[in-house]
């Protein structure tokens, strides 16, 4: 999809609407206008909901730690199982204050996106290539369907023999880890691309080019779209344990340090970093659906 | 836009329909000459597929602007003719040749389905229909003028999902007629509409149709519809022509008079005694 294509381009040309589509707008805007009103959003009659909306998915959490703090305060739950979040808030004041906690997270972030950044990239790759390509996908989508099935997180003690705990070992995990949501959904996509569009596109005189980038991708998106989220949750789910167990910064090494000197407070605190990031990654995968999918029918309620 | 369509008033002043095909006849006139109609020599033609032979030899002239309509039941080839005259499959044995050599846009297809892009807006799956000339300086205007000519001059900005079954159908047939098709083959295009959108997508075709003078080929399964458009049925049975009929009627013709409903009686007929045949 071009940019051209997603401009707006909105102007009325009433006056030459023939017979046929004044009868159907006629008919239209007797029985439908609600309905049609509805789907174009902004209607003037629509209630004024999005704020309150907007709100509605954060009551649960926010529950959760006033109920939380409340067992704390009432020393229902001992400090020593799991502090207040008010001290893990203060774990956080402190850490934030040295520059620690920043650093980590930043160590952390950093190695999320390169390693998802190169698996990402190769799965992506294969997943175009063997769902182009019969010649591709017959010679290599067999070995990979094999790799696929060994868990890659029991691979650390090799990758530790390999890479040390250098950078390397856990951009390695990481990057192997979101290869197969990518590639399976990539592949996934473009083989269901609708083929009778793609007849239509050659009847239309398309070269391989703008088939691809008129049809078959984007046509695959949606698909593509559901393999990235995937993989964003097994990214920081490959990230979090390579740090846990072999590493020298990030916030995985921070929470085990944390737990050595039993700062309780802190591992609680990176915990709830994780839930954090883990939220951002997905609402950002979210917008970028929204963004690139407006033409799908899900996305046009809003 | 969406404003303009939800505020146009519902006892808006109805658009003069006269109007209309004058100001296309008007926008027409600009480019005449190439787009006249190419007429159209099949001889022998055959396909099979594996040891199923659908085509059993064909051999059909169809002139230069004709309107030809096919009929006939289900699986008796009717399809694959047409997809054999569009390009689309090759045929097993025999030849068409047309008037003169066509370019790649001079032959377009309509399918049942409307088969647009569901992430281009309107205007941009009319644009596809330009082929190679897509890129050129003129393609939008060129665009929103096929879809002007269908009635859809104020959907260009719309995504296909909101459109209804008529009006993506409409899309379809901008796309087609954009880059000005030398012979147009449609393949049950009104199939999956409903009885009043089918009536007036009908009178667009012949309105287009007598507009741009292309040769016309429409498949389909609805006898009334073939004899209500075109200058001539050819009924298919058993991957032959078994019956050719000329309908010498002056347009525009009036649905559910006598002659087109005796013409269509006498079709009917033809079709339902083949069906009487041992199973």
């Amino acid at each position: 999809m071009s940019l051209i294509d997603s401009l707006p381009r909105r102007k009325a040309f009433s006056s030459e609407v023939d017979a046929g589509s004044r009868e159907e707008n006629a008919s239209k805007q007797k029985s439908g206008d609600p309905f049609r009103s509805d789907r174009n959003g902004n209607s003037s009659s629509a209630p004024k909901l999005p704020k309150v909306d907007g709100l509605i998915p954060w009551i649960v959490p926010l529950a959760i730690v006033l109920i939380w703090q409340l067992a704390c305060v009432t020393g229902f739950v001992p400090s020593r199982v799991l502090p207040a979040p008010t001290d893990v808030a203060l774990a956080g004041w402190k850490l934030l204050l040295s520059g620690e906690l920043v650093r980590n997270i930043w160590v952390s972030f950093w190695r999320a996106s390169i390693g998802f950044l190169i698996g990402g990239g190769i799965g992506f790759a294969f997943g175009l290539a063997n769902g182009w390509s019969q010649l591709s996908a017959k010679l290599t989508d067999t070995t990979l369907q094999m790799v696929r099935n060994i868990p890659h997180l029991a691979l650390i003690p090799l990758v530790i023999l390999w890479f040390g705990i250098d950078e390397s070992a856990k951009l390695f995990l990481v990057a192997l880890g979101v290869f197969f949501p990518i590639y399976l959904n990539t592949l996934h996509g473009i083989r269901t691309v609708d083929p009778q569009l793609i007849e239509m596109g050659r009847i239309y005189g398309m070269t391989d080019g703008e088939l691809f980038r008129r049809v078959i991708f984007p046509g695959a998106l949606p698909s593509i779209f559901v393999g990235l989220r995937f993989a964003l949750g097994i990214m920081w789910l490959t990230l979090i344990v390579a740090e846990t167990i072999a590493a020298s910064s990030g916030l995985g090494y921070m929470a085990m340090q944390a737990r050595e000197f039993m700062l309780i407070d802190v591992v609680v605190l990176s915990i709830l970093i994780y839930a954090l990031l883990g939220k951002l990654a997905d609402s950002a995968s979210r917008g970028l659906e929204r963004l690139t999918l407006s033409w799908h029918p899900a996305f046009q309620k809003k | 836009m969406q404003e303009a369509l939800r505020f146009r008033p519902v006892d808006a002043e109805p658009v003069d329909r006269a109007d209309i095909v004058a100001k296309s006849r008007h926008l027409r006139r600009v480019t005449e000459g190439t787009a006249r109609g190419l007429s159209l020599t099949i001889r022998g033609l055959r396909k099979a597929f594996g040891d199923n032979e659908v085509l059993r030899g064909i051999d059909l002239h169809i002139p230069a602007g004709q309107f030809v309509a096919i009929v006939g039941r289900s699986g008796c080839g009717k399809s694959t003719l047409l997809r054999l005259i569009a390009g689309l499959d090759a045929p097993t044995a025999g030849s068409i040749a047309f008037g003169e050599q066509p370019r790649a846009q001079d032959v377009r297809v309509m399918f049942q389905e409307p088969r647009l892009l569901p992430w281009a807006r309107v205007l941009s799956n009319v644009e596809v229909g330009l082929g190679r000339e897509r890129s050129s300086a003129d393609a939008q205007a060129r665009a929103e003028r096929a879809l002007v000519e269908v009635g859809l001059g104020d959907k260009r900005g719309q995504w296909p999902s909101v459109l209804s079954g008529g009006q993506k159908q409409r899309v379809a047939l901008a796309r087609a007629l954009v880059s000005q098709p030398r012979v147009l083959a449609f393949d049950e295009p009104l199939g999956a509409l409903d009885a009043l959108t089918r009536i007036s997508m009908q009178q667009l075709l012949e309105r287009v149709w007598r507009d741009q003078g292309f040769t016309a080929i429409l498949v389909t399964h609805d006898v009334a519809e073939a004899v209500a458009l075109a200058d001539r049925v050819l009924v298919i049975e058993d991957g032959r022509i078994a019956e050719d009929v000329t309908i010498d009627l002056p347009r525009p013709r009036r649905r559910g008079s006598a002659e087109l409903a005796a013409l269509e009686g006498e079709i009917l007929k033809h079709l339902l005694e083949g069906s009487e045949d041992p199973q």
